[in-house]
């Protein structure tokens, strides 16, 4: 990765891009927080978080970003592209962040879920740190979710699989061990997960109890 | 093509309905393919997932792909439509208290759009004179004929929608909340957000999209014009199939059926669905129904065959509104954006001579629209306009 803009020294122009203004709007309160975070750590001090997205353009218009990053799962994303004509309600009239030179970028933003727009007239080339920070912490935050979701899933499945065990213990006199391989056995026999056998297991307790 | 698999992005709306029930119905997998629907929430995603080529076609709002073949607002992708998914379907709907306003500043029908502008444009004077906030009206996107109709509805009345109101995009799923919040006054959406304003206690139908004009292309199947040429069977696959989704749609005998598949796909009830199909229409709460059969038109070949008379209609909206400029260059790109060739070639027809009306948009203003001539069109309105008129950008 890049580093931020500030750390890099002395050029002409590196000052204004540590006060670039940044509006960050997500459904994602989580995500948000962490992106900017990232953006204040690369060196970029002006950065807000618009949560509350109505009245946007009003919020925007007091804010007067000059760049704007917004979640794709964000429907008020159709709301901002009301800033290419308005040339009244904004300050600065603002275009998309697209480069037909750079269609990489832009897919790789489309497939992380944001998009970026900045004000007429601001050089490309220096958005593409935060649109790349942007994108990256954007995936970062989707494989943390995964893997929450896969360890939430984990610890279920475990909950099954105890309380099937105790039922079997307790219906066929079985050790833990027993119950469990007993489970283990089935499950490779009939090609299921153990966990779907375990709530086999539960249901027809439930059942039957 | 074989064991093709479609990807293809849509908006939670009724007139969405063809391509919902093609791909759940059985009739895109008769054709040889099968339809993945890439439920969206906003068009902007719907127009750059689509110039990406992360979809292969889209559900679009009909200007919007004249905006994007012309390269407005973004940077320029060659979008086209072969098939027309509806024509029709949107309403104007405001707050009682604007309706109550309104009914107070006329002796005349407000169900005649002509009453109900001039009476709004007494409401705006009013408000202006005692130095109150304009009146807010939500539309769905700035290339939409909510936005068009909404504008071409009060500037009949002699109000300028750009000096006089506010004009503001909202999500549609966001509109009845922003009535009930006051954020805005009225708005003009497709189906069903009016239905569930009224009869959520909290708007008042004034006008269909169909009674501001009789015929305007709503929304149509979209897809790069590169993905067009090089997938021409498949492309000709995809019409048919929609074109018989459309048909089962059209006819009342099967209403139940579709309305239970669309729901699904937009967390409505089925019954409201059917309501919305049938065109009958309950206009405010507790009030009259009105019956139009022209509410949502999805079927038939009007329909269903892209009209190149309505693109250049909003071609010449994209000009009156300050969003392109006139030049018969952009006319001649927008209206080779609606391909009924592709639409014939699909089917083995030409309806290329068919008898069509001389104004086929019927526009309850104004005069008859011309395609050959947007400048004399343009002229007519622009000389009805009152006071200066400040620039826009774009």
């Amino acid at each position: 990765m890049r580093k931020g803009p500030v750390s890099s020294g002395s050029e002409p122009g590196e000052q204004r891009d540590a006060n670039l203004k940044i509006a960050i709007v997500d459904e994602s309160a989580v995500r948000a927080a962490i992106l900017e975070d990232g953006l204040r750590e690369a060196g970029f001090t002006q950065v807000t978080r618009i949560e509350e997205t109505r009245n946007l353009l009003a919020r925007i218009y007091a804010l007067d970003p000059e760049v704007i990053l917004i979640g794709l799962e964000s429907p008020s994303r159709d709301t901002l592209e009301q800033l290419f004509q308005m040339s009244r309600v904004v300050k600065r009239p603002v275009a998309m962040f697209v480069d037909q030179s750079d269609r990489a970028s832009i897919q790789a933003a489309m497939d992380a879920g944001v998009s970026a727009y900045i004000v007429d007239g601001l050089r490309k080339d220096r958005v593409t740190t935060i649109l790349d920070l942007c994108i990256s912490r954007f995936n970062a935050f989707s494989r943390l979710q995964t893997e929450l979701d896969q360890a939430k899933g984990a610890l279920e499945e475990r909950k099954l699989i105890d309380r099937a065990k105790a039922i079997m213990m307790k219906a066929k006199g079985l050790t833990e061990e027993e119950a469990y391989a007993l489970m283990r056995k089935t499950a490779m026999n009939q090609n299921k997960k153990i966990a779907e056998i375990a709530q086999v297991v539960i249901t027809a307790a439930e059942l039957l109890g | 093509m074989k064991n093709a698999r479609l990807r293809i992005g849509y908006i939670p709306l009724v007139d969405a309905a063809a391509l919902l029930v093609a791909a759940d119905c059985g009739f895109a997998q008769a054709e040889g393919f099968e339809i993945e629907l890439m439920r969206e929430v906003s068009w902007s995603n719907v127009r750059d997932k689509l110039n990406l080529g992360l979809f292969d076609a889209a559900h679009m709002l009909s200007p919007l792909v004249i905006a994007s073949s012309l390269g407005l607002g973004h940077v320029r992708v060659p979008i086209i439509t072969p098939f027309n998914l509806a024509l029709n379907g949107n309403a104007i709907t405001i707050s009682l208290q604007l309706h109550a306003e309104l009914s107070a500043r006329t002796t005349g029908d407000l169900t005649d759009p002509g009453v109900s502008a001039r009476a709004l444009a007494q409401v705006v004077a009013d408000r202006k004179a005692r130095g109150a906030e304009p009146l807010a009206f939500g539309m769905t996107f700035p290339y939409s004929n909510h936005n068009y109709q909404l504008r071409f509805w009060m500037a009949a009345g002699g109000v300028d929608p750009d000096e006089d109101v506010r004009l503001v995009v909202l999500p549609p799923p966001y509109m009845v909340e922003s009535l009930a919040s006051g954020h805005v006054d009225g708005f003009c959406v497709g189906a069903p957000w009016n239905l569930v304003a009224v009869e959520a206690g909290l708007g008042h139908i004034l006008h269909l999209g169909c009674e501001v004009m009789a015929q305007l292309s709503e929304k149509v199947l979209a897809m790069r014009e590169r993905w067009a040429d090089d997938n021409p069977a498949l492309c000709a696959a995809l019409i048919r199939a929609l074109l018989r989704a459309a048909d089962m749609i059209s006819a009342p005998e099967h209403h139940a059926t579709v309305a239970e598949v669309i729901a699904r796909h937009i967390d409505v009830t089925p019954d409201l669905v059917a309501r919305v199909l049938a065109g009958t229409i309950l206009l405010s709460p507790n009030g009259p129904t009105r019956h139009n059969p022209r509410h949502i038109v999805i079927g038939g070949p009007t329909a269903t065959r892209p009209d190149p008379v309505q693109a250049a209609w909003f071609y010449a909206q994209l000009v009156r509104w300050g969003q392109a400029p006139l030049s018969e260059e952009m006319r001649a790109k927008a209206v080779a954006a609606f391909r009924f060739d592709l639409f014939d070639t699909a089917l083995g027809t030409s309806l290329g001579t068919s008898p069509a009306p001389a104004d086929r948009i019927g526009a309850f203003a104004g005069p008859e629209f011309e395609p050959e001539n947007i400048q004399d069109y343009l002229n007519f309105w622009n000389s009805r306009r009152s006071g200066p008129r400040l620039s826009l950008v774009r």
